[in-house]
């Protein structure tokens, strides 16, 4: 008899340990951490400190490709090696070039400069990241790199490549930080046209080979080839930084807009390591206000 | 069976961390689109069958985890986790008496609820994502519920 007490004391098709009531409050649990956390910010602790959790879970992932990266270069064979030195040498001697003309027009521009009282300010201090193999989110062109707010790093601040701007960091944890690239259907950065310094703002496609340039006129000047460069307008890139080259122009009679496609100039794909600018004398105050104006659709 | 026996609990977090760590491995583009939600099937298959232990706690957390690593806004895949959780523990016994192809079916629908919930938050947080693909891991993850619950199940019974 006692066998059987415990099945007959059960109901065959049981609810289940589960209320109503447990499930409206798990619900109304989550609409409340949305709303705190997309309506206030009262939510940096708490997110701070699931990122330092966190943190562990992404190296976790991250290291076997480090691994993988660290044996092969363990292995690299002495012909590989000798190959990559005389590439980067030839290089650096094509960069020695520019740089010789390169200090010359920066004493030629500071004087131009001088005399009209105005003053640039040039990005200086840079800091080294690695972006971690780690994936976020596969509709959303979202990195993370393993830099944060122990070393310095910013919101919203800008990260180049040595090819030109790969983004801006949107969030800071303490040991890694999240960063959104140009190419994110969120993004836009203010550019001008470098050669005759024509000012629009491309947006992110979500496709990480084109920008879009969709506010330019049909009757504007620009042509396929020509650079963009950041105008620095905005506050949050410094100006000058090359962003990418205009690749189609289409100027339909009836639009009153062009629709144009340019090339980001980093190697958005294919980057491993980037770099975290620091602007040598940023202004606080407006700053801060001036960065949602910049990126309207990038949410920091 | 009372509610205080003691369940081992640590199937569940070893579990959830491996399915943390599958979802977060770098894929190519299209495998990435095809990557079915791992850490939700783990959250179903324990739902399923130890529905007493942690209940939805366990599901809103993985949720909350989940979250902070996606970089969405904190909340929404707790949300769709406790949805999934909920409507697992409430039909645990159903599922467990259906064959495996059924089941897969009923994790579809729950799947499928799971990216619903995600879709109308992802637009009520102004980040919509409206391309069909979207949808195609909850077919995925059906699909692989077979081999999910083998596996879990192989962990479960041992300890």
């Amino acid at each position: 008899m006692a066998a059987f007490q415990t099945p007959i004391n059960r109901p065959i098709l049981s609810r289940g340990p589960i209320s109503l009531g447990g499930f409206l409050f798990f619900v109304g649990l989550s609409i409340v951490v949305m709303w705190l956390d997309q309506r206030h910010d009262y939510l940096a602790s708490v997110r701070r400190a699931l990122s330092i959790a966190g943190y562990g879970v992404e190296v976790t992932v991250n290291s076997p490709f480090l691994a993988w990266g660290a044996l092969s270069d363990y292995f690299a064979t002495r012909g590989r090696l000798l190959k990559e030195n005389e590439e980067l040498r030839a290089h650096e001697r094509e960069a020695d070039l520019k740089l010789q003309r390169f200090e010359a027009l920066e004493q030629e521009n500071l004087r131009l400069r001088g005399l009209r009282t105005s003053t640039e300010h040039i990005a200086q201090k840079f800091l080294v990241a690695e972006i971690m193999q780690v994936d976020l989110d596969p509709y959303r062109h979202r990195v993370r790199i393993n830099k944060g707010s122990h070393d310095g790093v910013l919101e919203s601040q800008p990260i180049l490549d040595a090819a030109g701007v790969v983004g801006q960091v949107t969030r800071v944890g303490v040991f890694s930080s999240e960063a959104i690239l140009i190419t994110d259907a969120e993004h836009a950065i203010p550019v001008q046209v470098n050669r005759n310094g024509l000012r629009t703002i491309a947006v992110g496609t979500g496709n990480l080979s084109q920008l879009s340039l969709p506010y330019l006129a049909s009757n504007a000047d620009i042509v396929e080839g020509d650079l963009l460069v950041t105008s620095g307008l905005g506050g949050v890139f410094p100006a000058g930084y090359p962003v990418g080259t205009v690749k189609r122009i289409d100027r339909a009679a009836a639009q009153t807009l062009a629709s144009i496609i340019a090339t980001p100039a980093a190697a958005l794909d294919r980057d491993r390591e980037v770099l975290l600018v620091f602007e040598s004398q940023r202004p606080a105050e407006p700053q801060k206000a001036a960065a949602p104006a910049a990126t309207p659709g990038a949410r920091p | 069976m009372s509610r205080s026996d003691h369940v081992a609990r640590w199937p569940l977090v070893v579990s959830s961390l491996a399915a943390l760590l599958l979802g977060l491995i770098p894929l190519p583009g299209w495998l990435d689109l095809l990557r079915p939600d791992f850490l939700a099937l783990v959250v179903l298959y324990w739902a399923i069958h130890l529905p007493q232990a942690g209940r939805l706690w366990f599901a809103w957390c993985a949720g909350l985890v989940l979250d902070m690593f996606r970089g969405v806004v904190l909340g929404e895949f707790a949300l769709a986790m406790t949805v999934v959780g909920a409507v697992a523990i409430y039909l645990h016994l159903r599922i467990r008496a259906y064959p495996i192809w059924h089941q897969a079916g009923v994790v579809f629908a729950v799947l499928f609820l799971y990216h619903f919930t995600l879709w109308i938050v992802d637009g009520w947080s102004g980040h919509p994502v409206t391309t069909s693909t979207r949808w195609i891991p909850a077919v995925t993850g059906a699909l692989i519920w077979p081999f999910v619950t083998g596996l879990l199940d192989k962990l479960h019974h041992r300890f």
